[in-house]
């Protein structure tokens, strides 16, 4: 039965595959069958349907099930480069841009075995906390009708939840995996700074960017994160450390481990579900032989301001190489200035223009020394906190997200009160650490809420082990009906 | 204009100006990768035909240094005996330009890959040291071409990413002269140093310069313009003298200079108002997110150090120390590494004296006459200490010498061989020299008689009648011999 197979785990499917008891074409077909008829949820920005059975085809003739993703059909964010299939970045200005390359993290993917269908929706270069400043449209979150999926990697949240894809992958510059992750009841992991390849990513803030894995469950989460992982002398920023066999070292053994809960993360008005889903992560740890033991993280009030500077600052420049003279959108203008002017006001969308102003201005004679350098060093104190506290816990749990999801335009007209959303994501990046969050429970809208456990620079396996612990005892289950499918 | 005791000064009305000028010179690398991609950067080919999706900043790109500029950049470093900063950081300088892919440039701002050096300049006065306030490595742009097309301005990126070293010197130059030995001394370090090739004409060596003027006397510096992208010594010294004698000028007239960037207008020889200070970008430069601090360990630094070849400097102290060279003769021969070079496997197996003579003389003459470098000489190093071995162990004389080196110009001959087929060698046999002087003064008996009655001068006049007899190959030096001891 075709339903069944979208409803498999991706662990579950690549054993189904290798154990012959189903085919890539089979495979890739249900997804592609379920995602044609979700498209309500305007998951996709792409297709490439016909290419990806063709390849399931060609998989199948010659298999070969020593690859981790066998002839697995995926469908990616819209952010990654991916040779031959339009990438937009969720941007005007990028609609009708082929790369005639691949990101690093696609290509692994692709090495081992995967098949992309199609490219994913997400904020506008993801900028966004909600999927809403894509210039291809809003998307839905598959747990309600007209809620969003969170930002900015939210084709992917919904795409997964929604089962369109067996995993997916993201981009996390400030909560941008872990957010929608949370808004769906998914699982998604932001991996250390330069764990996974920047290369061919469509770059937002370069020292906050990073890939990283979106699924069903944490042990699909280990195997997509061995696979992302690769050291890559294509990106500087590459660090070449001792990858783990995630998924084959994956247990849920937290006997001893000290978790720490840091006191500043226990912000003025936050819904009482998320406190009582806080104290059931913590009561699960201690159950399970783990220590809880509160720290401190002095400086957490100070990484929203921080990082609308340092994002900003980092995007105003990145984005400076669309300016219509090489590839993507070009207007017609009197002159070079003229024609700048029109390219990029008719190609970016508010959101990307707000952004790059702010940046503009951080960045400004007279106004450097007062932001962007400030910023930079408060950075390194909020960096410092999470040192002096790794001295005493092995990992911290908090909450993923101050609320469970939106309703679609609740928050557009108030970008601060969207930015309050990442309050809790925000500091990792800017620490550059690894997180993961989980789904736990449900508000009592019903709407999902996840947790967040922040490792060790590049001690993914100890969260993925924690998350593995936490993933058991909660037994959390997903209530989607799949109302947008008539 | 006054050039009294090799000083530069602009005189009006009795009041005499000093002219500060400053370089920075913009060196391109040489490499063949470009500083943070692996294209080409070789010079004259077909637009857009060296450029990586790095250089044209698609999407998602990244750059990557290459790790031969740093060491070249270092190697420049030592060159200059300046400073090597362990660690310094790349910057983007931000502005758009349609030959900028990226919308910035990688550059290092606050924090350059070397600090402070030095360069000695060899004056007519003496030696002058230049100060060197820091060298760093940034990308070069492309290239807009706006007289192609009538409507669109063509964009050529072979250069887009290039390696540059921009090396900026303190305020230190006085005169036109001075600006020249600078260039000059600057372009022979690094081809010393095989870190750029220097070549003006294919755009690998250009200059900002900035010009400004006070009484002599002053303490206070005056108000600087900054001439952009200038790139021949000729035109550095046309643009340096007209801004100096404009500035002047504004100053007599009880005018006050405005800190601008100007430019020079090579067809009419004048510099222009390109932007104000006012006017001036915010490059709103921060350190590039894509790389990380630059570190080199001591380590790094001391296996280059070890590797510098010698320098003009040293192997002019040496030329004239081992060698007996004047300092004249010295800085000539060292002032380029290929002459220094040629010079070294002549001299290696020849008369050193004879070598520098024949080099600084008749060579050079020769490749001044055809235009062309000493590499392309058509006499090779070999053939001509052999040439000078001929002359040393007297096969032929000095004069013959100089009607072999005539044959060995067209197509690099064997000198001995030369001297062979034509029968030039020298007769240097005192019997057969005895003959043709015996015949000499029986033919001319007068001549005789009036040089014996004190007519001395009449001497010249044998030897030239024994030369010309022998065609020119009796041997002078034993002519003059045995005809004095004829005659007296």
């Amino acid at each position: 039965m075709m339903s069944n197979i979208t409803d498999l785990k991706l662990v579950e499917l690549v054993d189904k595959i290798k154990k012959k008891e189903l085919s890539s074409s089979e495979v890739t077909i249900a997804f592609i069958e379920r995602s044609k008829k979700s498209k309500k949820l305007n998951a996709y920005i792409s297709e490439n349907y016909e290419n990806a059975i063709k390849k399931a085809k060609i998989f199948d003739q010659k298999p070969d099930f020593k690859k981790k993703l066998p002839g697995i059909p995926i469908a990616v964010k819209d952010l990654f480069c991916t040779k031959n299939i339009r990438t937009t970045a969720g941007s005007k200005i990028l609609e009708n841009f082929v790369p005639t390359y691949e990101s690093t993290v696609t290509q692994n993917i692709l090495d081992e075995g995967g098949i992309v269908i199609g490219k994913l929706n997400c904020d506008e270069f993801a900028m966004g906390s909600s999927n809403e400043t894509s210039y291809f449209g809003n998307v839905q979150n598959p747990v309600s009708e007209n809620l969003v999926p969170g930002g900015s990697s939210g084709g992917s949240s919904s795409a997964i939840a929604a089962k369109l894809t067996p995993a997916t992958i993201g981009t996390d510059t400030g909560g941008s995996i872990r957010q929608p992750a949370s808004f769906t009841g998914t699982v998604g992991l932001k991996p250390t700074y330069g764990s996974c390849s920047r290369y061919g990513i469509v770059a937002f803030a370069s020292s906050l960017d990073q890939a990283g894995p979106m699924t069903h469950d944490v042990k699909d989460c280990s195997l997509m994160l061995e696979i992302m992982s690769t050291y890559d002398t294509k990106d500087s920023t590459s660090v070449d450390f001792k990858r783990e066999n995630y998924l084959t070292n994956l247990n849920e053994n937290i006997k001893g481990k000290k978790i720490g809960i840091p006191k500043e993360y226990r912000v003025d008005g936050m819904p009482k579900e998320i406190d009582e889903l806080w104290e059931k992560g913590i009561k699960i740890i201690k159950e399970n032989g783990g220590q809880i033991i509160e720290i401190s993280l002095p400086n957490t009030n100070y990484a929203l301001p921080t990082y609308y500077i340092v994002a900003p600052a980092e995007a105003s420049s990145n984005l400076a190489r669309y300016d219509g003279v090489k590839y993507g959108f070009r207007s017609k203008g009197e002159n070079l200035i003229d024609m700048y002017e029109k390219t990029r006001s008719e190609g970016f969308g508010d959101e990307v223009k707000r952004r790059i102003m702010i940046g503009t201005y951080v960045l400004s004679s007279g106004y450097y020394d007062a932001y962007y350098l400030k910023a930079q060093k408060v950075r390194r104190l909020i960096k410092n906190d999470f040192d002096e506290a790794y001295k005493k816990v092995d990992a911290i749990l908090t909450p993923s997200t101050p609320s469970s999801a939106f309703k679609i335009g609740e928050k557009l007209n108030d970008p601060v009160s969207m930015y309050l959303n990442d309050i809790f994501t925000v500091p990792i990046n800017l620490a550059g650490l690894p997180a993961i969050s989980i789904p736990a429970g449900h508000d009592k809208k019903g709407y999902p809420l996840g947790l967040q456990v922040i490792g060790k620079a590049f001690d993914e396996q100890s969260i993925l082990n924690i998350a593995f612990a936490l993933e058991k005892n909660i037994s959390f289950k997903n209530n989607i009906t799949d109302w947008w499918i008539k | 204009m006054s050039k009294n005791n090799g000083e530069y000064l602009i005189i009006r009305n009795d009041n005499k100006y000093e002219v500060i000028i400053g370089l920075e010179v913009h060196a391109q690398v040489l490499s063949e990768s470009k500083l943070f991609s692996t294209s080409s950067t070789k010079f004259g080919s077909e637009p857009n035909t060296q450029v990586s999706l790095v250089d044209a900043a698609f999407p998602g790109m990244l750059p990557v240094i290459n790790e031969h500029c740093i060491k070249q950049a270092v190697k420049t470093g030592i060159g200059l005996k300046a400073k090597i900063n362990k660690r310094s950081i790349f910057d983007r300088k931000n502005y758009f330009y349609a030959d900028l892919p990226q919308g910035y440039q990688i550059s290092q701002y606050k924090d350059p890959i070397v600090g402070e050096g030095s360069v000695t300049l060899d004056m007519p006065n003496g030696e002058k040291n230049i100060g060197i306030e820091r060298l760093h490595l940034e990308q070069d742009a492309g290239k807009s071409i706006h007289d192609i097309d009538p409507q669109n301005t063509l964009v050529d990126l072979n250069r887009s990413g290039v390696a540059l070293m921009e090396i900026v010197s303190k305020p230190d130059l006085r005169s036109l002269d001075e600006v020249n030995a600078y260039i000059k001394k600057l372009r022979s370090i690094m081809r010393y140093l095989g870190t750029c090739d220097g070549n003006m004409q294919e755009g690998s060596l250009r200059a900002d310069v900035n010009v400004s003027v006070r009484k002599k006397g002053d303490k206070k510096l005056g108000t600087r313009c900054e001439i952009k992208n200038v790139n021949s010594i000729k035109f550095m010294q046309m643009a340096i003298d007209f801004e100096a004698n404009r500035q002047v000028d504004i100053i007599e007239e009880g005018g006050s200079i405005d800190q601008e960037t100007r430019l020079f207008d090579t067809k009419k020889n004048e510099t222009r108002s390109m932007r104000s200070k006012e006017d001036a970008h915010d490059y709103r430069y921060f350190p590039d997110p894509d790389l990380l601090p630059l570190e080199l360990n001591d380590n790094y630094i001391d296996q280059i150090k070890k590797n510098i070849p010698e320098l003009p400097d040293e192997k002019k102290k040496r030329f004239i120390e081992k060698f007996k060279l004047s300092p004249y003769e010295a800085n000539i021969l060292v002032s380029d590494i290929e002459i220094s070079k040629y010079f070294e496997e002549v001299s290696k197996n020849s008369d050193v004296k004879l070598a520098t003579n024949w080099i600084t003389g008749e060579l050079f003459a020769l490749l001044n006459e055809k235009n062309i470098e000493i590499t392309e000489s058509p006499i090779s190093s070999k053939n001509l200490s052999k040439l000078i071995n001929l002359i040393k162990d007297g096969t032929i004389s000095g004069k013959i010498a100089k009607s072999v080196f005539e044959i060995m110009r067209d197509g690099d001959k064997d000198p001995i061989t030369i001297v062979e087929e034509k029968g030039l060698k020298q007769q240097s046999d005192p019997k057969e020299l005895e003959n043709l002087i015996n015949k000499v003064i029986i033919e001319n008996p007068k001549n005789v008689e009036a040089y014996k009655s004190g007519k001395d001068k009449l001497f010249g006049f044998f030897v030239g009648q024994v030369m010309k007899n022998s065609n020119g190959k009796a041997n002078p030096k034993l002519v003059n011999e045995i005809l004095k001891k004829k005659l007296n």
